[in-house]
């Protein structure tokens, strides 16, 4: 083993346990190669990327050590590196089945980078050419990286029960993770046995809806692949026309399970352990369901005096509703090609991608406690330049928000804004360079913010309906990056980047 | 009955000086010459040593004390010392805190710490200001028979509508009694043709909604409501607790505190407050909030110096009422003589508060007036005390001294005293007496 004295970080702390994960990875991969067995589709995507999975991770096992300590550095290292590696083992089983658009490795790594990080925004083109066992493989990751991967490590591996905090407070960037129980991966556990509660009644009211005849092309598959997505608000889709796919009725059969999804899952646990009011009386719960009741009838209003769109009044109630709630809650799904709408609709929707659900959800975006706060904030600097001496703290839900996590705050909106700007300016200067490819600033504005921010759909060509395949491998590879970055709250890829993370 | 006292402070001093005419009191004290000088001052057992030791409590016969009062300066110091005293024997123990977190914490469970009461001087004190604060013009307000009463005393400004009227006319609610008049350094016991004259302070004791009516008619347009503007300045406990029990009330006070995590930490603690984080003595920072156009100033901080400048000061750019904590006994009368409204001392009324546990178990709750020339007692009648069976009329035409039925509660209800009323067993009176009359009128009971 070299040894590297000025280095500050006990990297072998972190691979150790990004071994261990990869290690485990297998598991869940072990559902498509089942389900290829049963649809007698071909095994080697799945028999080879478990066979990848499980070299690496023995093999960083191996230059990992145990013993080392897992401390705030180690756990960014960690949380950037697993995030990275599972996605890169997500991408093999559609390298290796070779068929549409995905037979590439930059779009193979597009497509398991825009599953795991929740993102949804597809790179195929043809749906029909894939195997039901990797589209489900799709929806798999989703599922995995919707709560995080991080607290799922947690709840199974008891061992990382110090470090687990760590991790969990890394890769949320929430400053507090509220403990239900003294052990932390206990709480995890409890976290994680109530998504899996919530996607099975998922599965349940959807195979329901296709039994009865409402939604009849709602079968078991399509069930559990909604239900996977639905509740990670990720927003892959096995259909190649989305929710749009399916009957009215099952379309709003999403909007709650989405809802969900986009809810604090300790406040949720609360709620049904019988302290309902934590989450009712939650601030951000307010906001986060005000936001989607605000935009859903501004939206609705527009739809209402487009002379293009022609819905029936309960068509347009549902289009409107659901695509805000797909937006805000960063899952992706579409009910209807949006980019139809008129500019003010579809502007809308943009102005949709900025917001997220709560802290502690499977939301992705900047979530509604940093808007809320933002606001508060703002609000109160309007006051104090009346009355310089007043001390007037940040209140959010009746507890007082420290000055520091302001600070904090402000920096990931500003961070956040300007990375959006600069992939949006990448974006245009990239597709600049091919004749053929028309971008304008509005659909690169759309992209930028619906991969950093993890929503899916975008507008123009990579509308909820088209692909993100007609951008060029350049700009793929940057997105892949942002989605990669904004999935783990930014902080933990950008530090990695400084001196003074490895050296001070 | 015998006591013993621990700490020799003002607080304990006082108490003892209450204490020694009618019971075998004992101070304990760790100031060697302090407890010296007490023999000559008081006529009390004064032992110099550590009131939290075994060895000292047994000197001091704590095992056959009746009552043990922990009256030190220091909260751990007066619980260790209640706890300390009940190993050895069973006396009422009270404990003096400062912390109200101690209080909390008692109030879970009645009995802890070994203290069978605690008295909470920064909580008491701020209860006394809101008190005084919530009734204007009022100098002193105490509650009776749990809140059923109030005795107020109040001063009759130059302008007040009832000056130069006669008792009966100002009176004008059945269920208020005028108990006594204070003019200059004389008291009157007024009947209903005595004239009321400007700077006479009355004293009234009735139910609460009578009482306040009262502090409307002598004083229109003062009475506390959500638009009351109360500055308090200082953020010590006596100043949060303040702020807190008026925001409890539902009003929204302004309260200035010169450290800024002192402040941080009570605009954290007061959501319904405004904070400012400001020397509160700056007079530009005053007018600039328009502290002037303030109804009420409360000075709170923690030294006596700094609140009478405050104090002084908030009056000459005139705001209306000013109140202010004062920490040593000797400038209470100062302060009120430069004018500031009222001028609350926490020893005084933690005192006071001990003082009223301590007295023979049949007063239940006392109030001294104006430096000890009357007092204000709550009594219950046993079923053998000489009252009972006869009306006020009969009491009043056999008892020599100076005194006047304020109210009774029978049964948790409010009687108002009247001539023909016939006392019961266990009725509450509570009765304004001269103090030199008081333990005359104690014995009649």
């Amino acid at each position: 083993m070299f040894t590297a004295p000025q280095i500050r970080v006990d990297w072998r702390a972190s691979f150790d346990l990004t071994g261990q994960i990869l290690f485990y990875l297998s598991v869940p991969l072990a559902f498509p190669l089942v389900l290829a067995v049963y649809y007698g589709e071909p095994l080697l995507p799945f028999l080879g990327a478990i066979a990848v999975t499980l070299g690496l991770g023995w093999g960083l096992d191996f230059v990992g050590d145990p013993e080392a300590n897992l401390g705030p550095r180690e756990a960014f290292l960690a949380v950037a590196v697993i995030w990275f590696l599972v996605a890169a083992v997500g991408a093999i089983p559609f390298v290796l089945a070779g068929t549409g658009t995905t037979a590439s490795p930059v779009n193979a790594m597009f497509e398991a980078m825009s599953g795991l990080t929740t993102t949804g925004g597809t790179v195929f083109r043809e749906f029909s050419v894939y195997s039901n066992s990797l589209l489900m493989w799709r929806q798999l990751i989703q599922w995995l990286g919707g709560l995080g991967i991080l607290i799922l490590v947690t709840a199974v591996f008891s061992s990382v029960g110090v470090g687990g905090a760590q991790l969990m407070e890394t890769e949320t960037q929430t400053q507090d993770v509220s403990k239900l129980t003294p052990k932390i991966s206990e709480t995890a556990r409890l976290i994680w046995g109530l998504y899996v509660a919530i996607t099975g009644l998922a599965v349940a009211v959807y195979y329901a809806l296709g039994l009865s005849g409402l939604a009849p092309n709602m079968d078991l598959y399509n069930a559990i692949a909604h239900a996977f997505t639905s509740v990670a608000t990720a927003g892959f889709s096995p259909e190649p026309q989305s929710a749009a796919a399916f009957a009215p009725i099952a379309q709003w059969a999403l909007i709650p399970f989405m809802l969900v999804g986009s809810t604090n899952f300790i406040l949720l646990y609360l709620f049904i352990q019988g302290e309902p009011m934590r989450l009712l009386q939650n601030e951000e719960f307010h906001f986060y369901l005000g936001t989607v009741g605000f935009f859903g009838t501004i939206v609705t209003a527009i739809l209402v005096i487009n002379p293009d769109i022609a819905f029936s009044s309960e068509a347009t109630i549902r289009h409107a509703l659901f695509n805000v709630t797909s937006i805000v809650t960063t899952t992706g799904y579409a009910s209807t090609d949006y980019t139809l709408w008129s500019a003010a609709g579809q502007h809308m929707i943009f102005v949709c991608m900025f917001f997220g659900g709560m802290v502690g959800s499977t939301t992705c975006s900047i979530k509604s406690l940093r808007w809320l706060v933002a606001f508060k904030s703002l609000r109160r600097s309007l006051y104090t330049s009346i009355h310089p001496e007043a001390i007037r703290p940040v209140r959010i839900s009746g507890n007082s928000v420290d000055e520091q996590t302001i600070r904090d705050i402000y920096g990931y909106l500003l961070l956040s804004i300007i990375l959006v700007f600069m992939l949006t300016i990448f974006v245009v200067v990239d597709a600049a360079r091919f004749q053929s490819l028309q971008v304008s600033e509005f659909d690169a504005m759309g992209a930028a913010a619906s991969t950093f921010l993890n929503i899916g759909p975008a507008f123009g060509a990579a509308g909820p309906f088209g692909t993100y395949d007609i951008f060029p491998t350049s700009t793929k590879v940057v997105m892949i990056v942002l989605m990669w970055i904004g999935r783990i709250e930014i902080i933990p890829v950008l530090v990695l980047f400084t001196k003074s993370f490895w050296t001070s | 009955m015998r006591v013993v006292i621990i700490g020799a402070g003002e607080v304990g001093t006082s108490i003892a000086a209450n204490l020694a005419g009618d019971h075998d009191v004992v101070v304990v004290e760790t100031d060697a010459a302090r407890a010296e000088r007490l023999k000559f001052d008081l006529d009390v057992l004064s032992i110099h040593g550590d009131g939290t030791s075994l060895e000292i409590q047994e000197e001091a016969e704590v095992d056959t004390a009746d009552m043990f009062i922990a009256s030190t300066d220091n909260d751990r110091t007066n619980l260790v010392a209640c706890g300390t005293a009940k190993t050895l024997g069973d006396p009422f123990t009270i404990a003096r805190t400062k912390s109200v977190e101690y209080l909390r914490t008692w109030e879970r469970k009645h009995g802890a710490f070994g203290a069978d009461h605690i008295i909470c001087s920064d909580l008491l004190t701020a209860e006394n200001m809101v008190r005084v604060i919530g009734l204007p013009s009022a100098l002193d307000l105490d509650p009776f028979a749990g809140g059923l009463v109030h005795m107020a005393e109040f001063e009759i400004n130059e302008g007040s509508p009832v000056a130069g009227q006669k008792v009966v006319e100002a009176d004008r609610f059945d269920s208020l009694t005028f108990a006594g008049l204070f003019r200059g350094e004389q008291l009157l016991i007024p009947d209903g043709s005595t004239v009321i004259e400007a700077n006479d302070r009355a004293v009234v004791i009735g139910r609460p909604e009578s009482v306040q009516s009262f502090a409307t008619d002598i004083a229109p347009g003062h009475t506390l409501d959500d638009a009351t503007d109360i500055v308090i300045t200082g953020g010590s406990q006596i100043g949060y607790h303040t702020a807190r029990l008026l925001e409890e009330r539902g009003l929204k006070p302004r309260l200035i505190e010169a450290n800024q995590e002192r402040a941080r930490e009570l605009a954290e603690d007061l959501p319904n407050t405004v904070v400012m984080q400001h020397d509160a003595t700056d007079t530009d920072f005053l007018e600039r909030e328009h502290v002037d156009e303030a109804d009420i100033l409360v000075a709170a901080m923690n030294s006596d110096e700094r609140n009478l400048l405050i104090a002084v000061l908030a009056k000459r750019i005139g705001v209306d009422r000013v109140v202010a904590v004062v920490d040593n006994t000797e400038y209470v009368t100062l302060f009120e003589e430069i004018g500031i409204d009222v001028a609350i001392n926490p020893r005084n009324v933690t005192a006071e508060e001990i003082t009223r546990f301590s007295y023979e178990n049949i007063a239940e709750n006392l109030t001294v007036l104006e430096n000890d020339q009357a007092e204000v007692f709550e009594l219950e009648l046993d079923a053998d005390s000489s009252m009972v069976g006869k009306t006020l009329e009969e009491l009043d035409s056999e008892l020599e001294g100076q005194f006047v039925f304020g109210a009774i509660t029978r049964n948790s209800s409010f009687i108002t005293p009247r001539g023909d009323t016939r006392l019961k067993a266990g009725d509450h009176i509570v009765v304004f007496v001269e103090t030199s009359f008081a333990d005359g009128f104690m014995s009649s009971v």
